[in-house]
């Protein structure tokens, strides 16, 4: 614990930091470009000079490490002159195009000028230009705005894994550059977030708005089962852009390219109005006419010729609301794994990522199962890279050989692996059985096949024999692909008695037997199989679901409701509603209050606050937001079943199309273009 | 060698044996290296050449000794990549000494595994800054490091390094077999022993010289470079330790005794001994302008005073040739040279503001000359 005098106050900081963090803690403001605190440090800027007694001359503050007894003052003559020094030979070379620049009002080239810097210049040579790059279709780069901090490469190199990004030449002539390559990861985005000035911007976002337009509203991401942390910007109706919030636990403060870029598929394809199907096609209506249509439907059919099917993208109220409203139909078919993932609900750290995100940090090993992390969940597979970068973790990997950024051992490609594994004849067994923290991450590739309640079975055996759950340590890890499944396992939307799963409900559909089927934004099932029953889809988009149905009723995506969400590791957490939904379209729960006046018994709540009420009701974890709980592990997947030595397949084909908004939006396509059907677009020179 | 109080001969001057001494005691877990600094770029320096291409077998015998001294059974030698000659000469006398046992698993019989590599660089004048030396040597591009920590705990590989000179390196040999009070006979205290000077430039016999340190400057030119071309009158000033220094007008050239601490005093250094002379036919504007190219196309790039600084005061030194500037422009580069220096990661930022500090502080008149006569013949020709 080294005690420092910063300018003229004492103060007593933790070991390990660097004396421009001790200056933060002390309450003295440093001006810094290229430091970045979860990047390694570079110190190139020079902006966060400071002086230190008995040194010749200035430091770099970000790299000198906090020692016992500095005496450092930020605001001498010496540092102000240093400071603006630099800041002016920053400014020499930059083309100052701030009024047609993206990043104007966000920049902190422009913040520290005024702050720190001259008030005119004083350079009357010609200033460097360089050429434009290209960086796939999500960044857009003006270089001749780069000052040279290399946040973007140490980002690339560090935290995304990837080596296509980096500083060409020398001196005056430097240049960041990716040798006109897109940049290939699914975490390119947040280059744009660490280049402190307007060189790399957002290319769909280019010239749409500027920040102080923009209302920003804090919620969270559905994309994927992960729940970043994220930020709506908002203008007039519109989503203009989504950012990344810190939450060290969760998302740190990245977020993935598809969290980011779908904006503009949430406003294409949507469902601003109800439909019914009139003599083979869908015609716009009315709510009235809708619910009237679902009313004569729905009337004369028993309990269990109705079943009700959920998407991913589910708030929890609302998914609760369908629940109680096929409870007071007497249906007990009802399901949330419309990808027909053997879960078992019946205990929680059955289906849990319990090791919890932040926890990969501490684990020193992991076997990966039918999962690639990379695009299932990249902010976890960015986790488990950092965990990698620190060494001894090792990791084992079944199922296909996917590039995660690091490295692995390649252990097979099957079930029949996992025996090996569980029965301790593969190698892997004795790592897992030595290692203090192991970890065992089973992907919803395991799980979606016919034997996955057998595979499950098998992860179990290896938590139980080779001490993955200890008294303070849980290492059985469930990675969900669907940001609404924990909340709707944890509301128990799975069949009740004698109910129907999602591919019973397909085949009875198919059937006969069942006569009406409501999906709640399912879209990834086969729809092919509902030709004969009378489907009412509810939702925002008009994807697979809404066109195979006979009633749509228009949703809300998850931008626009206050909803309740619950990621992978079990964090309850809060959407909010950053813009109305379009047109005639209603917040989830409310058309299903609304419909339930209609036909049967009205749900017993009026407002979202009794609903949450019914949540917490329900299951009490709905109580505690933002906390990962610890849960009781207990028996579960018993039922043993026959492994199939069918490879496991991964999940997701293709990252940039999961889900109706992401196969709505432009951007998107453009990125399955580009990294998933590999037509690299190169374009040269001033392509702009 | 502490004894002996020999400095650094590449440039800074710190004393070699404690610098030695900084390499922490051998631990099994960590290597320790020695690298030796052949990356001789500084304009007007030539002096690791010489040894090099003439006695490259004194430079291994150097290694042997610092190496043993400091734990490390490697020795790279980082050799600049245009000496060519040199490092076909080095890796021939390598050879010869595994080859009679003096390297090896058992050099020279002491039961000390020691081996020397020869590196070439590939040209870039930076590679000879140590930390972007170790960079350059684990094949990374040539950017200097951030200190601390300094090479003696974290060097190549992360490992415990030492950077030496060649010449320092060479002469060890000579001052343990001589001992270190023979040494001090040379010289003055704080400055000991013999220095090899490159005198390049205005002068009859343009050479090398091993002499004593604390030489007077005059008397170094005229024994053993023929003397300023058209005699000591006609100097005008003289660059005394290769580019990055500042120059010295000829009154103060006329006194000055060559070693560290009285060039240090005299506002100059004495570098690498590299002495430059220039006569009075010299265009000293245009010759400082010609360094400033020098160090705006050598500068790594990596951090902002540097980079920028560089080749401001490269396109402000155009002007001040042609004398197309304000007179007011000559404090403003002052101040330009001010704000690199200093502030920079490593001293190529130094020594790319000292020369143009030196032309300024001795030879403000000749610029403001130029600008005034620009300024007439623009009117005259209104």
């Amino acid at each position: 614990m080294p005690k420092l005098t910063i300018d003229g106050k004492e103060i007593e900081v933790a070991d390990g930091l660097t004396v421009l963090q001790a200056c933060e803690l002390a309450g003295a403001e440093v001006p810094r470009f290229c430091y970045h605190e979860r990047l390694s440090v570079a110190g190139n800027c020079r902006m966060c000079l400071v002086e230190m007694e008995r040194a010749p001359k200035p430091i770099a503050s970000c790299a000198m490490p906090a020692g016992e007894g500095m005496v450092i003052k930020t605001d001498s003559d010496v540092v102000k002159k240093a400071r603006k020094g630099v800041m002016e030979f920053l400014l020499i070379n930059h083309p100052l195009d701030c009024p047609i620049c993206d990043q104007g009002g966000e920049c902190d080239l422009q913040d520290q000028a005024m702050a720190f810097g001259l008030d005119h210049g004083r350079y009357k040579e010609t200033k460097r230009a360089a050429t434009e790059k290209y960086m796939g279709p999500l960044i857009k780069t003006i270089m001749t705005r780069c000052i040279q901090c290399t946040r973007c490469v140490r980002f690339s190199t560090e935290i995304a894994g990837i080596e296509e990004m980096g500083l060409l030449n020398r001196g005056g002539h430097v240049e960041i550059t990716t040798l006109e390559k897109a940049v290939n990861t699914e975490l390119s985005g947040n280059l744009v977030d660490v280049c402190p000035v307007g060189a790399l911007t957002s290319k769909p976002y280019a010239f749409n708005a500027r920040p102080w337009e923009l209302k920003k509203v804090n919620s969270v991401d559905v994309m994927d089962a992960v729940g970043s942390n994220i930020r709506v910007d908002v203008r007039g109706r519109e989503v203009l852009r989504i950012l990344p919030r810190i939450h060290e636990d969760v998302n740190e403060e990245w977020i993935s390219d598809k969290t980011r870029y779908i904006t503009d598929g949430l406003s294409k394809q949507r469902l601003d109005r109800p439909y019914v199907r009139v003599d083979g096609k869908l015609k716009a209506a009315t709510w009235d006419e809708a619910f009237s249509a679902i009313k004569e439907k729905l009337s004369p059919l028993k309990g269990n010729e109705i079943a009700a099917i959920t998407g991913n993208l589910n708030d929890a109220e609302s998914m609760l609301a369908l629940k109680d409203f096929m409870g007071n139909l007497g249906s007990s078919n009802i399901d949330c794994r419309q990808d027909g993932a053997k879960l078992d609900s019946s205990n929680r750290s059955a289906y849990l990522f319990n090791t919890s995100i932040a926890g990969i940090e501490d684990a020193d090993a992991v076997l990966l199962v039918g999962t690639n992390p990379r695009w299932e969940a990249a902010l976890i597979n960015a986790r488990l890279r950092k965990r990698f970068l620190e060494g001894g973790f090792k990791v084992g990997m079944i199922g296909e050989a996917v590039d995660l950024t690091y490295e692995y051992e390649y252990l097979g490609a099957g079930p029949d692996t996992l025996k090996e594994v569980a029965s301790g004849k593969n190698s892997f067994a004795k790592v897992l059985k030595e290692a203090k923290k192991p970890m065992i991450i089973v992907g919803m590739g395991a799980l979606t096949r016919k034997d996955g309640a057998a595979v499950l079975t098998q992860a179990k055996t290896i938590a139980d024999k080779f001490g993955l759950v200890q008294d303070d340590w849980n290492g059985f890890n469930i990675l969900h692909t669907a940001a609404s499944r924990v909340a709707a396992l944890d509301l128990g939307f799975v069949p009740g008695e004698g109910g129907l799963d999602v591919d019973g409900i397909l085949e009875g559909a198919e059937k006969g037997k069942v006569k009406a089927v409501y999906l709640l934004g399912a879209d990834e099932i086969d729809t092919s199989k509902l030709k004969s029953a009378f489907v009412i889809y509810q939702g925002h988009h008009g994807d697979a679901g809404a066109s195979a149905a006979d009633v749509i009723l228009p949703g809300a995506a998850y931008t626009e409701k206050n909803g309740t969400y619950v990621n992978t590791e079990g964090r309850v957490q809060l959407g909010r509603l950053a813009v109305f939904p379009p047109g005639e379209a209603r917040e989830d729960w409310t058309i299903l209050r609304a419909l339930s006046e209609q036909i049967g018994e009205a749900l017993p709540y009026d407002n979202i606050g009794q609903l949450r009420q019914r949540l917490i009701e329900v299951n009490p974890v709905f109580a505690a937001i933002d906390q990962v709980n610890s849960n009781v592990w207990g028996d579960f997947a018993k039922t043993a079943g026959d492994l199939s030595s069918d490879p496991f397949k991964v999940a997701i084909e293709n990252f940039y199309m999961t889900d109706p908004i992401s196969r709505s939006s432009e951007t998107m396509s453009a990125c399955t273009e580009q990294f998933v059907l590999g037509k690299e677009q190169g374009v040269t020179g001033t392509n702009g | 060698m502490k004894d002996s109080g020999l400095r650094g001969r590449g440039g800074a001057g710190f004393p070699a044996g404690i610098k030695w001494s900084f390499m922490p005691k051998e631990d099994s877990s960590r290597p320790s290296y020695l690298v030796v600094n052949a990356d001789e770029s500084e304009p007007g320096s030539c002096k690791d050449r010489e040894i090099m291409r003439n006695d490259p077998h004194t430079l291994i015998e150097g290694c042997l000794i610092a190496g043993f001294a400091m734990g490390a059974h490697t020795a790279y030698i980082y050799i600049r990549g245009e000496y060519y000659l040199e490092s076909t000469r080095l890796e021939a006398a390598v050879e010869q000494a595994r080859a009679d046992g003096l390297l090896g698993d058992d050099a020279c019989g002491s039961g000390w595994a020691f081996d020397v590599h020869v590196h070439r660089g590939a040209g870039a004048y930076i590679c000879g800054e140590e930390t972007a030396l170790l960079e350059s040597l684990e094949g990374k591009k040539g950017q200097p490091r951030l200190k601390p920590p300094f090479p003696a705990a974290c060097g190549l590989y992360g490992c415990p390094t030492t950077v030496t000179n060649v010449e320092t390196v060479a002469v060890a040999p000579t001052i343990l077999r001589r001992g270190a009070d023979w040494w001090k006979q040379f010289g003055r205290e704080n400055n000991t022993g013999t220095k090899i000077f490159s005198i390049s430039g205005h002068v009859n016999k343009p050479c090398n010289v091993e002499e004593a340190m604390s030489i007077p400057l005059r008397e170094l030119i005229e024994k053993h470079a023929g003397g300023v071309r058209g005699g000591w009158d006609n100097l005008l000033a003289i660059i005394p330790g290769g580019s990055s220094v500042p120059m010295l007008p000829k009154h103060v050239c006329d006194t000055m005794t060559m070693d560290f601490d009285a060039l240090r005093e005299a506002g100059s250094g004495l570098g690498t001994a590299a002495v430059i002379v220039m006569d009075k036919s010299t265009d000293v504007v245009e010759a400082i302008c010609r360094l400033s190219h020098f160090y705006q196309h050598e500068s790594c790039g990596q951090c902002t005073p540097c980079r920028e600084g560089t080749g401001w005061m490269f396109r402000l030194m155009q002007r001040m040739v042609r004398g197309e500037a304000d007179v007011e422009e000559i404090d403003m580069l002052w101040d330009v040279t001010k704000q690199v220096e200093g502030h920079t990661i490593c001293a190529l930022g130094d020594a790319a503001a000292w020369p143009v500090q030196g032309l300024i502080r001795n030879f403000r008149p000749e610029l403001e000359r130029r600008i005034n006569e620009y300024k007439q013949s623009r009117q005259a020709a209104e």
